[in-house]
């Protein structure tokens, strides 16, 4: 690989990797949500330092320019990463609307305690039933 | 609100424990005529409105008209707000409930017939279809007449549904129905698909071992109803359905 090459490519890898720690570090990225992007830096450095790995795994999957395989990978894991947080999204989803659920069924038992204890009290209470 | 102990039926028989579920979603115009005449035809019956973060005054008209209410802080959906309603019934110890749609497309007569075919154990959900007629000679029940694109949604869902649960269903994509406690203890569950719940559910719940039984029921045509099939929407259902069932048969 051209030195050139070489070096932006590492340059790119430590400083996501770096970004990546840094995130954790300040609890603005969970740890259980790094992985994918560790993996992502981890394999781009890799390629960078690796570039008889990179060459052999271009000729395994059949492409002709190694940047073809790094444009691959890449695309690769943002399908992956994409996916991952749909996922997470739709768990999110469903803890939100089981919250929901279970606040609106509160809501009304506070209310129907709330009469209870009103017309115990012997004030009026508003409202139907 | 108890599970309102008391169901009077016409012949003022105090009854079993029975609820019936409306969900509603800016339906300010049209919740109270509905709540009022079920009252007129059940005077005891116990009422609870599903306000799915309606923005109009859904709450206010439905608590006038004498119904419980409760509320969804933000709009989650028609399926989620009959799951809230379906786990409120079990709750209350429900032995039975009933379910209908709040923009007065059902005629609330045919209450009785729902949860009586339940309560009798004919089955453990009772389906109103509004194409089985029960009795042909009697002018009051013309042929519910969907528009063409619906209609053909319909003929292509129950097709389906029959197929896959070997018995004939009329009217899958129903709202108006009654189920017993064994089925509002599925419904209430995970496995209960939220989003549209609709011939998916009646697969799911055929499968889960429960029987369905279809029972004949009058609907209007709902009217300058801006509903969920408008626009893209009714793509996207039959994108959903098809999947929901699709998965609901690899489930096992």
């Amino acid at each position: 690989m051209p030195i050139r090459n070489q070096i932006v490519a590492l340059l790119i890898g430590f400083g996501m990797f770096f970004l990546i720690i840094e995130l954790v570090r300040r609890r603005k990225l969970r740890e259980e949500y790094s992985w994918l992007w560790l993996m992502t830096v981890s394999v781009i450095l890799i390629f960078a330092l690796w570039f008889d790995f990179l060459k052999w795994v271009t000729s395994l999957i059949g492409a002709i320019a190694p940047s073809s395989t790094i444009f691959m990978f890449a695309f690769l894991f943002l399908i992956f990463i994409s996916l991952h947080f749909s996922v997470v999204i739709s768990r999110l989803t469903d803890r939100n609307r089981e919250l929901a659920q279970q606040f609106a069924l509160l809501e009304l038992e506070y209310r129907e305690i709330r009469k209870k204890v009103d017309s115990s009290h012997g004030k009026q209470s508003p409202g139907a039933d | 609100m108890k599970c309102l102990g008391k169901w009077l039926n016409k012949e003022g028989r105090l009854d079993h424990h029975a609820l019936i579920l409306i969900p509603a979603y800016n339906e300010g115009e049209r919740i109270g005529r509905v709540i009022r005449e079920i009252k007129d035809i059940f005077p005891s019956i116990g009422i609870l409105v599903i306000d799915d973060g309606s923005k109009d005054d859904t709450k206010l008209r439905a608590l006038e008209a004498g119904a419980q209410v409760i509320s969804h802080p933000f709009n989650l959906g028609y399926g989620t707000a009959l799951q809230t309603g379906y786990r409120y019934a079990l709750r209350k110890g429900c032995e039975e409930i009933a379910q209908m749609d709040g923009d007065g497309q059902h005629d609330p007569t045919f209450i009785e017939t729902l949860l009586n075919t339940v309560r009798r154990g004919e089955g453990d959900i009772a389906v109103g279809s509004r194409f089985l007629t029960p009795g042909p000679t009697r002018p009051e029940y013309l042929p519910y007449r969907p528009p063409f694109l619906r209609k053909l949604g319909m003929i292509f869902f129950r097709t389906i549904t029959s197929m896959i649960i070997r018995r004939k269903v009329t009217d899958p994509t129903s709202g108006y129905q009654a189920m017993n406690r064994k089925v509002l203890e599925w419904v209430s569950g995970e496995k209960f698909p939220t989003d549209y719940p609709d011939a998916d559910v009646i697969i799911m719940l055929h499968r889960a071992g429960f029987r369905i039984k279809e029972v004949p029921v009058r609907m209007f045509p709902s009217k300058d109803k801006k509903s969920m099939h408008s626009g893209w929407k009714p793509v996207y259902y039959l994108f959903k359905m098809l999947l929901s069932i699709l998965v609901t048969l690899m489930r096992k």
